[in-house]
This record gives structure tokens, sequence and C-alpha cells, in this order.
């Protein structure tokens, strides 16, 4: 019987340790997770052994799983067995098993503490050791509450190993159980002054880490701590407290006087790099800290900063900036060159001390070299940074330190030159705020304004979505509301109506609408001024009644609003001029009164109106939908205390598009959970991006040499040199102009009265004068004192909130690669009522129209649309059979659960898409509809409808036409060229799942029957041997598709393998079909 | 206080995690990828320290790390920690673990995660740096190897013994994961 024990237990010896598992695993690199699984599965049944010995091993094996990422939460109790060994060496292990996977909630800790307790008080120092160092991982606040005073008493322990240990765990206990920092402080303070200098170190440390939560309490210490600081020669020690020195001196200048001359003592002994920089760091608390400056000091510290890595430089630096501006504006060149740094880090550090750096006098000359760096910038995240920094600086406190707005103006204007920024609307924001609340400026804004509007072509260009666009709609405010600065209103109000300016968001486009009404009556004032122009007059009013009807159509029902009562008062004002009645005074009334900007705390101050109670129930709320009305509680109360002040802040596609994100998750969770509804299959939304052949296709690069440059423009270099000149003209009779300037700034208004740059900065005279106008408040408003001290900033806030990511749209349009086999047309003669069945791609019925010998004879082509794995394009061929000119045409497709019809932003779901093209007899052409398609893998069909008129000399009929559409499975194929060597890596991986066909009787030569699938089922040959073939294709959404084929008597067999075995099926079939007709 | 000590491989594999906070098992295997996605694409010669990553920490937090030869070392720590000091205390782990290993290579490191998770306990302990004289930490590591050996009979130590020289001399990448980690990248 011992025997056999004994025996056993040698076996086991042999069982699998530590070093076997991880061997295992990486033998087994095809199928890690069920070996490890395995693996597993061994090791439970080892921790059913009751040898102790092999408990150890297999928790040893679970400590290296737990870092592989698997939960071994369920060994928890045999861990605790294992920790309870009184080896060592299972001690140990145990433990290190605890400290990785225990925590909190984890329920046998409480089993421990007994254990914890008979370890801590062990005669073996090392057990002790091991003890503490788990516990230090693990401690709960009932561990921390029961072992605090065992912990306490191992503090005085007789060895240094475990008094260290004791030391500093003691932090953790303080964390858990906060009663116990007082009855230890007096030990721990003791232990500063410990023989050992590991001790030592610890309740460093620890002070360390408890005065950074709280330094008051610990001022106390600081001659023990300036004691340790001269005689240690721990430079781990010296860091931790020149640290919390750091932290001390705000709290006591009186100690910083005493610090200076010992640290500028370790600044020049010291070689570790480390504590050089940790005691410039203080020095520089330190100067802060006395506030008096000392130059003879802060010289050596720069000198020591520049050695330092430029990173942690520039850290420093921006602590000093915040009290010694002068020192580091010096450095100015350095730190530009750090933004030509190859490391972000380093460069984003670097524009945030720029932000603090600009001065009035050197702002222009920053900006210049950022306005470079935009230019040169790789990848839009750092472009995006450098431009939102731009309008930081210059914005910065109220537009402080500009100078000229001019220059500023212009450059907003050059920044919309930015190709796929996502700011568009912090430029916006920022010329609208310009040019409201500096009235000097106007003219010069709006000139600009209707210069951009002019070429707004440029800014939209292919990339109609694109966020730069925002800025339109800033450009049409600012020239309607101050129209009366244009030089040419006609003009702009004709840029403002074109066609173009349809494609752009609604919310723009309704701004458009608006500010045209403005524009419209300042030329009408202009033009009633002098007689003779009365024709005139009706010819800008018949201007508006022809173009204003492509808005009226809009699918925004702003925009259509907002155009048909527009219209609807210029055909009235039409009836009036043509009576010769003046109408521009009564126009112009419609529009007057001036918009001036308010403050962001107005509303605020709007007083609560007495009697209305915000909080109470309008109606007892129904207790079932409490979520629901929580959500709208808030909402209510914001009217009053929390909105801000909306009308600069253009937002609205932002919110709508988070709005409708969050929907369509919520929509897909539900449809998840519905049974009834058809799902997308999971595999289809693997994405194989970076799978076979995607590197094969042929990408045709756009080459943009022209630069974006909108004409006309003044660049805002030309004010730089301006600048100077004028600067150099002003210092010539600055005296005389001195004292005038004062008094002017006085007159300023009150935000501006802040201002206290340097002394210097007053020498420079703004270009002209500024008056950035007050914001309005509310007219009984509460008067409140910290009206001043507001923290936040309008421009802040604005900016911060323009930050939010918004996706950047795809420029479809301009990458879509249609390779269209515009299959032949088939018809021979003028019916043409043959089906064409050209393969995958089914069309439609070309249906003669009933009674008439008028007919329109369609066919289409279905393609997938590569870059967007849900959009299907249907391209259309329409052709005029009959004698008659045939217009309005409408195409209309039912849309299914799964396939719809993309239409226009805001059209209903039932809407048709005119067909933007009249077919004059005999001809043809061809139109694109765009479908979007959730599962790719059934092959479907659609009702449709195509209504017409036909019209003929002396009348027009309305004639409609049925049809369906069949979206075959190979429709959803995309040719893609594969490689053998990428084919066959992609057959080994095993994702893939086969099925097979046979199809008899097919007597076409080998080759035919290959170019027949390639043709109608959008495969690519990618290798061919003897009568074997191998095939590829794609799916849009990513799926792989490989066909073996191979021939022989007549029979042509087909294996195929794909990832969806859905998708692969309906393929075949569609296969099967093809040769079924042949 | 030091919130974790990540070492991976150049291809990201993780060969130590050390979490001073708990974390679920996927959120540490998240961070771990997050870690290795933002420190594996900076370039050798740019600085060593990193404003965290989005999953450990945010903004109080930095990594701070050092490659050498195959392996990262990332130590995540808060702003009580001075950022050269933890460089040096990332110098002082690898030369210590130069001096237990003897030449210490990735293999070391995969097949004895366990031997350095002891090291690593004598020198930070619970988010806070325990001992940063690498004699001192060699002297208590090695009192305890020594005692784990007494603790066993004479067959069972030479079984030991032979199943710790064993591993790695045979292993398929085996002259890439011997490279010593030290003697290339020593600044």
């Amino acid at each position: 019987m011992a025997l056999k024990i004994v025996k056993g237990s040698i076996d086991r010896m042999f069982d699998k340790n530590l070093q076997d598992l991880v061997r295992g695993i990486r033998n087994h690199k095809e199928d890690e997770a069920k070996y490890i699984s395995t693996c597993i599965d061994e090791i439970k049944q080892e921790l059913k052994q009751d040898n102790i010995a092999v408990k150890a091993n297999a928790v040893c094996k679970l400590t290296y799983l737990q870092m592989l990422g698997y939960d071994v939460s369920w060994a928890a109790f045999n861990i605790v067995e294992v920790m309870s060994s009184s080896k060592f060496t299972y001690k140990r292990i145990g433990y290190l098993a605890a400290s990785q996977c225990f925590h909190e909630s984890t329920d046998v800790i409480m089993l421990t503490t007994n254990q914890i307790r008979k370890d801590l008080s062990s005669p073996n120092q090392y057990d002790t050791g091991v003890a503490l160092t788990g516990l230090s991982c693990f401690v709960t606040p009932d561990l921390a509450r029961d072992l605090a005073n065992d912990i306490m008493t191992l503090m005085s322990h007789t060895k240094p190993y475990i008094r260290k240990k004791a030391v500093l765990i003691m932090y953790k206990v303080f964390l858990k159980y906060p009663e116990s920092l007082r009855p230890a402080f007096p030990r721990l303070k003791e232990k500063l002054e410990d023989p050992d200098p590991g001790v030592q170190s610890a309740a460093v440390n620890v002070i360390c880490e408890l005065a950074r939560r709280n330094p008051k309490n610990y001022l106390s210490l600081a001659p023990l701590f300036f004691k340790l600081m001269t005689s240690s020669t721990n430079n781990w020690v010296l860091i931790k407290i020149i640290k919390l020195f750091g932290a001390l001196t705000p709290l006591e200048p009186r100690l910083g006087k005493k610090l200076i001359e010992p640290l500028t003592n370790l600044i020049h002994s010291t070689s570790a790099m480390s504590l050089l920089y940790e005691c410039v760091n203080t020095v520089i608390a330190v100067l802060i800290s006395l506030s008096s400056g000392m130059p003879n000091h802060s010289a050596s510290i720069q000198v020591s900063l520049r050695s330092i890595q430029h990173y942690l430089g520039l850290l420093a630096m921006s602590k000093i900036l915040k009290t010694h501006p002068k020192s580091v504006q010096s450095h100015k060149d350095l730190i530009l060159q750090c933004l030509d740094d190859k490391d972000e880090s380093i460069r984003l550090r670097a524009l945030d001390l720029l932000y603090g750096m600009v001065s009035k006098k050197n702002l222009m000359e920053i900006v210049k070299k950022l306005m470079l760096h935009v230019d040169k910038a790789e990848g839009t995240t750092y472009r995006d940074e450098l431009l939102t920094k731009i309008i930081d600086i210059c914005s910065q406190s109220n537009y402080q330190y500009i100078t000229n707005f001019e220059w500023y103006i212009s450059i907003l204007v050059e920044l919309t030159r930015l190709e796929g920024t996502r700011h568009g609307h912090l430029i916006a924001s920022q010329m609208l705020d310009v040019a409201i609340r500096v009235k000097a400026i106007r003219a010069f804004a709006v000139a600009q304004m209707a210069t951009l509007l002019d070429n707004a072509h440029l800014l939209t260009g292919n990339t109609q979505r694109n966020g730069i666009c925002e800025v339109l709609y800033a450009a049409a405010w600012i020239c309607g509301e101050f129209s009366e600065h244009l030089e040419d209103p006609l003009s702009t109000l004709e840029a403002m109506l074109r066609p173009k300016v349809a494609t752009l968001p609604g919310h723009i486009q309704a701004v458009y609408v608006q500010n045209a009404a403005k524009l419209f009556a300042t030329v009408l004032r202009g033009q009633e001024g002098a007689p003779a122009d009365r024709t005139v007059a009706q010819e800008t009013s018949q201007l508006l009644i022809d173009r204003l009807p492509l808005f009226v159509q809009s699918a925004n029902l702003e925009v259509q609003e907002r155009a048909s009562c527009i219209l609807q008062l210029v055909k009235y004002i039409q009836k009036l001029q043509q009576k010769d009645v003046e109408v521009a005074e009564e126009v112009t009334a419609l529009f007057a009164g001036e918009l001036n900007p308010v403050a962001p705390k107005a509303q605020k101050k709007v007083p609560v109106p007495e009697g209305l109670d915000l909080d109470a129930w309008i109606n007892e709320p129904p207790s079932e939908s409490e979520s629901e009305d929580e959500g709208r509680k808030p909402k209510g109360k914001a009217v009053f205390a929390k909105e801000e002040s909306k009308h600069t802040k253009p937002r609205y596609t932002e919110v709508d598009e988070k709005e409708l994100a969050k929907r369509r998750e919520v929509r897909k969770a539900e449809q998840a959970n519905n049974p009834f509804y058809i799902k997308a299959s999971p595999s289809s939304q693997k994405v194989y991006q970076d799978g076979v052949g995607v590197e094969h296709i042929p990408v045709v690069q756009i080459d943009l040499s022209v630069p974006l440059k909108v004409p006309g423009m003044p660049m805002s270099d030309q004010y730089v040199k301006l600048e100077e000149e004028r600067r150099q003209k002003d210092k010539a009779d600055k005296k005389k102009k001195d004292k005038k300037k004062r008094r002017e700034k006085g007159e300023k208004g009150r935000r501006r009265k802040g201002d206290s740059g340097p002394e210097s900065e007053e020498d420079i005279t703004p270009a002209h004068m500024v008056d950035i106008t007050t914001e309005e408040m509310p007219e009984n408003a509460l008067p409140s004192d910290d009206d001043e001290k507001d923290p936040n900033d309008p421009h802040k806030k604005s900016s911060k909130h323009k930050k939010k990511k918004q996706k950047k749209e795809k420029e479809e349009k301009e990458k879509k690669k249609k390779k269209k086999h515009h299959h032949h047309h088939h018809h021979s003669d003028g019916a043409g009522d043959e089906s064409v069945q050209n393969g995958n791609v089914e069309e439609e019925e070309p249906l003669p129209v009933s009674n008439q010998s008028s007919s329109i004879y369609s066919m289409c082509d279905i393609q997938g649309n590569l870059q967007d794995g849900s959009q299907v394009v249907v391209s259309v061929i329409f052709e005029n059979k009959c004698d008659s000119f045939i217009k309005a045409m409408e195409f209309n497709v039912l849309d299914s659960l799964n396939s719809k019809l993309q239409r226009p932003e805001g059209a209903g779901p039932h809407d048709g898409l005119t067909v933007p093209f009249q077919l004059p007899p005999g001809i043809s052409n061809e139109a694109r509809f765009v479908f979007s398609v959730q599962s790719i893998v059934m092959p479907q069909k659609l009702k449709g409808t195509l209504t017409f008129i036909v019209k003929t000399d002396d009348s027009s009929t309305h004639e409609k036409l049925d049809f369906k559409l069949h979206f075959t499975c190979t429709s959803y194929l995309i040719t893609t060229p594969c490689y053998s060597d990428a084919y066959a890596k992609l057959l080994e991986s095993g994702d893939l799942k086969g099925s097979s066909l046979k199809l008899e009787g097919v007597s076409q030569p080998f080759h035919h029957l290959l170019a027949r699938i390639c043709f109608h089922h959008h495969f690519s040959v990618v290798e061919r041997i003897g009568s074997c073939a191998s095939m590829y294709s794609r799916s849009i959404q990513g799926h792989h598709v490989c066909l073996l084929v191979k021939t022989a008597d007549q029979t042509v067999s087909i294996d195929a393998k794909c990832d969806e075995p859905g998708l692969l099926g309906n393929v075949l079939d569609e296969i099967k079909l093809t040769f079924s007709q042949c | 206080m030091i919130k974790a000590i990540l070492i991976f491989n150049n291809h990201g594999k993780p060969r130590l995690s050390k979490f001073y906070e708990h974390y679920s098992e996927d959120t540490e295997q998240q961070i771990i990828r997050e870690t290795f996605h933002l420190v594996s694409k900076r370039d050798e010669n740019v600085c060593n320290f990193l404003e965290g990553g989005m999953l450990i920490g945010g903004s109080e937090n930095k990594l701070i790390y050092r490659h050498y030869a195959t392996l990262y070392f990332v130590f995540c720590v808060d702003s009580s920690e001075s950022e050269l000091g933890i460089l040096d205390l990332i110098q002082v782990f690898v030369e210590t673990l130069d001096k237990c290993f003897e030449n210490v290579c990735e293999l070391d490191l995969i097949f004895h995660v366990d031997k350095v998770h002891n090291i690593l306990a004598e020198m930070v302990m619970g988010g806070m740096v325990l001992e940063t004289n690498m004699n001192e930490i060699i002297t208590q590591v090695d009192a305890q190897n020594k005692m784990e050996k007494s603790e066993f009979s004479s067959f069972f130590s030479l079984y030991r013994r032979l199943s710790f020289s064993l591993p790695g001399r045979t292993g398929r990448h085996r002259l890439v994961l011997q490279v010593p980690l030290l003697v290339p990248c020593l600044p």
C-alpha cells in the first residue's frame, strides 16, 4: 500500500509542469485554444488529487494561463489550499497565484485571514515576506482591519527585510482601512530614521504617497525630510523627497528659500539625470512660490533644461511658463523646432507650450509658422490638432492678442483650404463670432465671405459631405446679415441661388435661403433708390422666383418651409412692383434690428417667472415609462438655466448623426432578439479587408496637382509684412500717439480692461480700432458678482464641442470603380420582349406598354459596390422605342426588409426617384440607383414601377410600367484577381466550408465554360491546368468564394468553398441555371 | 504608484503581466494589446514616455517603457513617480534578471515566468518600489531559491534541476529568442 502511494507520487512528478505546458502551447500554435482546454481539464484532475505537490504544480500552471487571459477564478479554493502548505516552495506558488487573480469580490478571501496571520508570525522571514507581498496585491478592507495590528508589530521586526515590507504595505492598509493611519503614524515616522536604508526608503515612499493626497498634514515633517535630503545618498529616496518638497513649497513659502541652496548643490553634483530633472522641477516650483523670480537661478535652470530629453524639458517649461513667461519666450525658436520632431508626444507638448507663449508681438509670426506646418503636416489628426491650436491661440482670452482682425479673417479663410478637416464647424463659429463682435471688421469680412460664396464649388468640390462646407453656413449668414457692406449684393445673391447649392447639407441650405431673402431686401433698396432701375428690381424678383422652387422641392423640411415662405413673399412683392409700388422700405423692415451676441451666462440670468415651479409635474407621470421621463426632465429645466446661446453655433447635423447612430444600435439589438426578423448572418459582418487579393486591385490615384486656392483672396502673409511696416512707422511717431491710445484703450469696454500684457506690449497699437462688442444680457438679468470670473469662456467651450469626432464621410463617388460590362443590347426588333438574361444580371422586363405603340425599353446591370459592403449599384439603361418624347420618368421600388433603395435625405420610404433626364424618340440613356442591402446570402426580387409621361404633339399621357429587379447572389460578387499562393493559403486556412455541383451533358469546350463562369458570375481564373481550373471571387461583404472546376466526358464537376455556405449554395444554383439554359 | 508592469515581445505576446489594480482577464488582455499597439509603432530613437492609453488610467497615468532586443518592458505609473526614475528602475530590473539568469534572453522569460515574478516581488510590492539596490535584490532571491532547494529530497531536486535545464534549448525560434536582452541596447 505504502509502495503504491510512493509510486503514485513519483508518477505524478512526471506530470506536465509549467515548462511542459509552455512548450506544449508553443508546439500547438494552430489549435492553441483546444490544446489549452485539454490542459485545463488535466489541471482540474490534478487539483482533485490529495498530493500537495501536484496541486501546487497545477496552480503554477494556472497562473501562467491567467496571464494569457484565461479566467482561473474557479480554482480560488485550491489556491488557498496551496497557500496554506507548510513548504515555502508551495506557499510561494500559492501566494503568487492569489496575487494575480484574487480581488475584493473573491469570496474565499475571507478564509485566508488566519492563514495569513499565521504566516506573518512565522519564524521563517521568507514565509512572512511572501505573505506580505501577496497581501499587498489583494488586501481587502476586512483583511486590512483584521491584520493591521499584526503588520504594525512587524514594522519593528528585527529583520530589516521584514521591516521594509511591513512599512510599505501599511500604505495599502491605510487605503483600505483609514482608521489605522492615526495609531500607525508615529511608528511610520520613526522608520524615517531607521538604520537600514531600505526601510528608510520604504517609509519615505509611503509618506510621499500619503502627502500627495493631502500635503498640508505633512508640513510638520519637513525638517526631518530636509535632514534626509542632505544626508541620504540613495537617489530613489532623494527623488521622492524632492518631489515631496515640490508639493510642499506652495504651502509654505519659507521652505522654498531654504531649499534653493541644497537643490542647486545637488544639481551641480549629481550625475543621475533622473535626480537632476526632479531637482530642476522642484526649483521651478520653489521659484513659482517665491513669486519674485531669481534671474540667476533661472538662467542655470534653462541650461540644464536643454540638456534633458526634449519631452521632459518641454513638460518643465510649461510649468515655468505659468509664472515666468518671459524666460520661456526666449526659447521660442527651440520650441518651434520641436514642431518638426518625429515624435508626436513632443510635437503635441510643443503645441501646448505655444499656446501660452503668444503675445501681441509674436502672434502673427507664430501663426505663420504654424500655417507652414499645416501645409506640411501628414495625417489628418495632427493637422486637425494644428488647426484647433491655431484657432485656440488666436481666440484665447477674448482675442486679447489679435491686433489686426483683417489678418485673422484671412487666416480663417486660408484654413478653409484644408481638405478633409473635421473642424469646419470651428472655423465657421470663429468667423461668425469675429464678424458679429468686431464691428470694424464687418466690411472686410463680408467681402471675404462673398468671395468664398462665389467660389463655393472649390470648397465643396467632389467631396460634398466634407466638414469644411460648414464655413459656407457662416459665410452665407454673414453676407446676409451685414449685406449693407456688400459691394455687389446682386452677384452674391446670384451665387447663393446656384443650383449647386442644393447639394449642400440641409441646415446650410436653410441659411442660404433665409439670407438670400436678406440680400434681396438690400438689393431692392439699392435699386429703388435709382428710379430708372425699376425694371432691374423686377428682374431681381424674377431671379428669386426662378431659383427658389429648387429649394421648395428640397427634402429638408426647414429648407422647404423657408423657401416656400420666401417664394410667396417675393411673388407678392413682384405684383406690387408691377404696380409701381415702392416696397424696399417694407422689405428691409422684415430684417430690421441687429443681432447681438448673447453672453453665455445670459440665459442663467433670466429670472424664473413667479409662480412657475419647474420641478412640478404638469401631469402625473405614468409610472411605467419612468426612464423616459427622467430623460425629459432635465431638458425642461435647461430652457431656463443651462442652455447656451445657440444661434451662433450650428451643430444640428452632429446631434442628428449621433442620435441616429444610437437609434440604429438600439434597433439592431431589437432585431437580433426578434425571432421573426431576418437577421444578417454573423459571418456576413466579417470583413476581409486585408484578405486575399486586395493588394492586386488596381487603385487609380487621383492627382490633385492644382492647389486649392480661392482666387482673389488676400493672403495672410501680406498682413505680416504690412504689420511690420506699420510697426516701424508707428515707432516713429509713437510718443505722440501713446497717450491718446491709452485713453482709447480705456474705452474699449470692460472685457478689454483685463488685458495686462507685459509692458512692452503696450507699444503695439492695433491696426484699426477694434471694438469687441460686449455680449447682450437679458434686461431683467439678476445681478451677480462672479460674472467676470466665469471659467467657461465661450470660445473654449465651443471649441471643445467642435472637436467631437465627426466621422469622415466616404468619398464614394470618385472612387467607385465601376466595371460595367454593359452587355450588348440583345434586342433585335422594336418590341424587344425577350427578357434579357445576361447571366448574373437579371434585368427587367422590357415591357411594352399596353395599348400604346410607344414603349420604353430598359435593361439593367447590378453591381456590388466594393467600397461599401452594403451597397449595390444598379445601372439601368432606358431606351425610348416609340416615336414620342418621354419625360418625367420616376423610378420607384418597393423596399423589402433586406434591400432598400437609397433615397435622398429626407425623402419618405415610398417616394420615387426622378430619373435625371428625358428621352427623345430612339435615344437611350443610363441612370444609376443605389440600393442598400443587409444580407447578401439570399437572392431576392424587388418589385418596382416606372412612371413617365409620353408627350405627343397634341397630348401627353401618364404611363406606368411594372418591373421586377432580380438581385441574384452572383450580383453581390465582384471579380477580384487572386494569386495562386494567396489562394492556396486561403484554402488551407480552414475557414471555408465546401459544397459541390455536377453538371451533366455539357458539350462546350472547357475554355468557353470558364469564360461563361467568369462573365456571368464574376469569377476570375486563378490557375488552369489541363481540364482543371481554380477560380476565385469575392463578395461585397468580403466573403471569399473559391471554385475548382473539372471536366471529363461532358460532365463538369465543380467543388466550391466559401465562408458563407448559404451564399455558396445560391451561387452554385445560379451557375447551374446558367448552364441549363444553354 | 505603479499601476501595472507589462513585458511583451516584438509581436505583442505577453511574457509577464502584473497589475496592481484589479481588472477582469479580458480587460487585462485588452490593455496589453492596446499598450503594445501604442508602444510598438514608436521609433527607436524617440522618447520613452507616452501619455497613457484609453484603458489604463487616462490623463493621470503615463506609460514609461524600454525596448531591449526582443522585449518591451512597460511600466504604467501615475504622476507621483519620477519618469526618469522609473526608466532607471527598468534598467535595474533587467540587469537583475540578467544576473539571475546569466545572459537573460526572451526564452528565459518564456519558460520561467514564475521566477521572474519572484524577482519582481523583491523590487516592487503592491505598486510601490520596495528595493532599488540590485545586490540586495539578488541576495534575497538567492536565499529564497536556496531554501526551496533544501526543502526537497536529493531525487526531487535532481528532477527539478533537470527540468529547468531542459526547456528552451530545443526551440524552433531559439536563435531569435536567445538574443541577450542587455548587450545591444545598453545606453
